[in-house]
């Protein structure tokens, strides 16, 4: 038993998905549309937690996953009704097996009384159904044994014969049985038809030989002639004379036939030494081997391990087996061939590809330098790498990368779970949950998920009378989607409820002092208000949203991912949240620009073009910023030296360059800068991990020659513009002159 | 007594630790085993392998033990084909309902290991 052991660890990664899938199963269990194969899904689930739980002895675990187990599958036999009440108790009932899991992993035992409530309410379910309440599996029961001696009964066609022990009683005579022995005489006669069934007469002769001396007869008496022979049907029967120590008992005997027992006569007699008591030890002196009247059919005797109940500790006779060799780690026949990898290791790798990055960006900095034309080689060799190290970055990336179905998954219970509180009806919707993203961002997701749906039930969702006299469905739908858009992943909560309060809202902003009263704001910016910090629509305190967290949190959660929230919303037909995030926060493609002696990332998916323009284009707005005319569009010109106070930039922009950027949400801003140098893979360093949070900036880089350079949020730089004059110079103490360039630490 | 050419097992679960136990015990005991995730894919590695005993758990998806039993019953090549159902304990109904499509016997889940080798010599040698 120890040696199984070693699959613990599958068996509790196993077990976790196995409870996800009982979950979701029971999450879709409703009453009066049963759907069988879910069913079966969740019953199979909760069986086989029990039955490796039983492998490695687990056995309180077991017997409530028993108790489970029997609810389900009195639900698949539809002798327990589905009920919402059966739902909730099969859900805690999941939840508790959760935890059982979870104490059996830590070796600790559950805590007394730890399933008494579940138990008990999950036989309540029993009680009107199904009759019976199987018995606790705590002890797995031995197979039933085969019947005790043959009785005479059985023996309809009198074939064995008093002849059959008569033969064996006269050697009896002739053999005494050694001491401390027993000697046990087995008429053995199959039904003709035992070979149909695939059981093979030989292999049980074999198994009796393993535990003694045996001594085979074949009887071939009810052999037919040839004519009426028929090959598949079995004509033999046997008499096996086993010498066997006195350990070897009736039980062992019988679990040779244990399979055929209904389909042979089988007949056990045995006996004992004459003079010797049966307790007395054996003597010193080895005993005679039986002469065997058959010699083909003396065997050596295989010691077998004296029968154990399961679980208990290893058996002797195992320790004399041949060690196995391999882990059982071939899988022949299975489609799929996956591995589980620690993820610190992953981690690793993630760490050393963006070292390697750095390095090969640094390689390809100092190649820059040599005369062109004369390292053709080198040049072409340093390309190739660089196409290598893209590629095993992505292939590095892939291996983390997560469908966002393990966060999807959870929200079916919470929508439930708010549903229930607020007393609405609520269906969700889940798309594209197959998409996938780095797991930090998925880990990520979370509790800004969490938040939304409950946000979106609770204030969102009106109650089923109302939605009646507007004329909707009685349930509100909530959608749930993700998809991959231009290299970030958009997730949107669409719900079809009433709608931002608009006016609401906006009082509401103006009694906590967020915006001046009589101030006109456009729809949008209202709708914006809701992610100010300390604000929330909610009349009361509720149990839902009302915990401290607001949409605030949500959206300064979203954006440290490097991600961004927007609302869009219609009185009376619903709201739409549209969050959109970087698929990794490891690596990013990034353009490096150059403002004065400083050096800028911009990520590559905010970048639309580069331009420099001509004064033609160039539009001052008194007391304001500079705005520019660019492809029929005015758009707000940011003097990146001025925001982060550099010296020595290229102030006008008719002599630099200026990048055009687009956020999320389509908005365009021009950065003013010296220089584009290029292209490059940069690692994420974060900025708030090794330093602090800054305005406009994303997360840092280390650059090719080592320097430290500043990942620019153009969403965030949008926002420092528009609150601020850009014209005004920023104060000395920048961010940049105060980054302390070599304390940062791998991300 | 160890058979001279390696005999094949095939050991069908849906559970991966069930699958890994089984193979493991087996292959220390000198078997060779191949591994399917339900009755469907068992059909596949019989299909592809010859094998001498056929393993099989009764709750799996897709195709379940009682019918990979009665498929290949109905096949000429497998009608005396050894197959053992892991089966629960006190799961009398399955034992009696597995021998009526033709199996050769049964494992009580959960199984130790010398109990699971002494059964499987037992059938196929």
């Amino acid at each position: 038993m120890e040696d199984l052991s070693r699959f613990k660890q599958t068996y509790f990664d196993e077990s976790a998905e196995l409870l996800e899938v009982a979950e979701a199963g029971l999450l879709r269990l409703t009453p009066g549309e049963v759907d069988s194969d879910e069913v079966n899904a969740i019953f199979r689930a909760v069986h086989s937690i029990k039955g490796g739980g039983g492998a490695f002895g687990f056995t309180e675990l077991v017997a409530f996953a028993h108790e489970f187990e029997t609810v389900m599958d009195g639900v698949r036999n539809n002798t327990v009704p589905v009920t919402t009440e059966l739902v909730d108790t099969l859900i805690r009932a999941n939840d508790l097996l959760g935890q059982m899991l979870a104490y059996a992993r830590e070796g600790d035992p559950a805590p007394a009384g730890t399933t008494d409530g579940t138990v008990a309410a999950l036989r309540r379910h029993l009680s009107g159904g199904a009759p019976q309440v199987q018995a606790p599996a705590a002890a797995p029961a031995a197979p039933a044994p085969a019947p005790v001696y043959a009785d005479d009964e059985d023996d309809e066609a009198g074939l064995f014969g008093d002849a059959m022990a008569a033969i064996a009683a006269a050697r009896a005579e002739e053999d005494p049985v050694p001491p401390g022995k027993l000697r046990w005489t087995i008429v053995f006669r199959p039904r003709p038809d035992l070979l149909m069934s695939g059981n093979e007469p030989a292999f049980m002769l074999r198994a009796l030989r393993r535990l003694g001396d045996a001594t085979v007869e074949c009887h071939t008496d009810a052999l037919p002639n040839l004519q009426n022979l028929e090959a598949e049907l079995l004509h033999l029967s046997w008499t096996v004379t086993l010498i066997a120590d006195a350990d070897v008992d009736l039980d062992k005997i019988n679990d040779v036939f244990e399979f055929v027992a209904d389909d042979c006569d089988i007949r056990i007699t045995a006996e004992a030494p004459p003079p010797a008591a049966p307790e007395a030890p054996p003597p010193v002196t080895d005993p005679v081997p039986v002469a065997a009247a058959a010699p083909q059919a003396v065997v050596a005797a295989v010691p077998e391990a004296p029968p154990k109940t399961l679980g208990a500790d290893a058996p002797k006779a195992e320790a004399a087996r041949p060690r196995p060799n391999g882990g059982g780690a071939e899988h022949a026949g299975l489609t799929s061939h996956t591995i589980r990898v620690d993820l610190d290791k992953i981690d690793r790798l993630v760490n050393m590809v963006g070292e390697m990055v750095i390095t090969q960006a640094m390689i390809a900095e100092h190649v820059r330098e040599l005369p062109p034309g004369e390292f053709q080689e080198l040049l072409e060799g340093l390309e190739q790498l660089a196409q290598h190290t893209r590629e095993l970055r992505e292939s590095v990336m892939s291996i983390r990368a997560q469908p966002v179905s393990s966060v999807f998954s959870r929200m079916p219970r919470l929508v439930r779970e708010c549903a229930a509180t607020t007393g609405k009806e609520v269906q969700l919707v889940t798309s594209g949950e197959t998409t996938e993203v780095d797991k930090t961002v998925v880990e990520n997701l979370v509790d800004p998920l969490t938040h939304m749906i409950r946000n979106s039930i609770d204030h969102g969702l009106e109650g089923p009378e109302e939605r009646e006299r507007v004329g909707k469905p009685r349930a509100g739908t909530v959608h749930l989607s993700a998809q991959h858009r231009s290299g970030r992943i958009v997730i949107e909560i669409t719900d079809d409820g009433r709608g931002i309060n608009r006016p609401k809202v906006l009082s509401k902003a103006i009694e906590k002092g967020l915006v001046q009263p009589g101030a006109t704001l456009s729809d949008e910016e209202i709708d914006n208000l809701i992610f100010l910090p300390g604000f929330s629509t909610a009349d009361q305190v509720s149990n839902l949203s009302g915990r401290g967290v607001g949409m605030d949190v949500v959206r300064r959660n979203i954006t440290s991912l490097g991600g961004r929230i927007g609302v869009y919303s219609t009185p009376g037909e619903g709201s739409r949240f549209v969050l959109s995030l970087p698929l990794t926060l490891a690596v990013l493609d990034g353009m490096v620009i150059s403002v004065g002696e400083e050096r800028f990332v911009l990520p590559l998916t905010n970048i639309v073009e580069s331009l420099r323009p001509k004064a033609a284009d160039l539009h001052g707005l008194v007391g304001k910023c500079d705005v520019m005319m660019a492809r029929g569009e005015y758009v707000r010109l940011v003097y990146l030296h001025q925001l982060f106070g550099i010296p020595g930039a290229v102030a006008d922009p008719t002599r630099a360059l200026v990048v055009l950027v687009e956020t999320e949400d389509g908005s365009r801003l021009g950065l003013v800068v010296d220089e584009v140098l290029g292209q490059q893979q940069v690692v994420i360093k974060s900025l708030e991990a090794n330093f602090r949070r800054l305005d406009g900036v994303a997360a840092a880089t280390i650059l090719g020659d080592g320097r430290v350079a500043l990942i620019l949020d153009v969403a965030g730089l949008r926002e420092m513009s528009r609150h601020m004059d850009s014209r005004a110079p920023r104060p000395p103490s920048s961010p940049v002159a105060a980054l302390p360039a070599p304390a940062l630490e791998p991300v | 007594m160890e058979p001279s050419v390696k005999k094949k097992v095939l050991t069908v679960d849906d559970s991966r630790t069930m699958r890994d136990m089984v193979s493991f015990t087996l292959k220390g005991a000198g078997y060779d085993v191949v591994e399917a995730a339900d009755g469907q894919q068992a059909l596949g590695v019989i299909g592809a392998n010859k094998v001498d005993l056929v393993i099989t758990d009764l709750n799996m998806p897709v195709m379940d033990g009682l019918t990979l039993i009665r498929r290949l019953r109905a096949t000429p090549a497998h009608r005396t084909l050894p197959i053992l159902m892991l089966t629960t304990e006190a799961d009398e109904k399955k034992k009696s309902e597995g021998r009526a499509v033709g199996a050769t016997g049964w494992i009580v889940k959960p199984f130790n290991p010398e109990k699971l080798i002494s059964v499987v010599q037992k059938v196929c040698g």
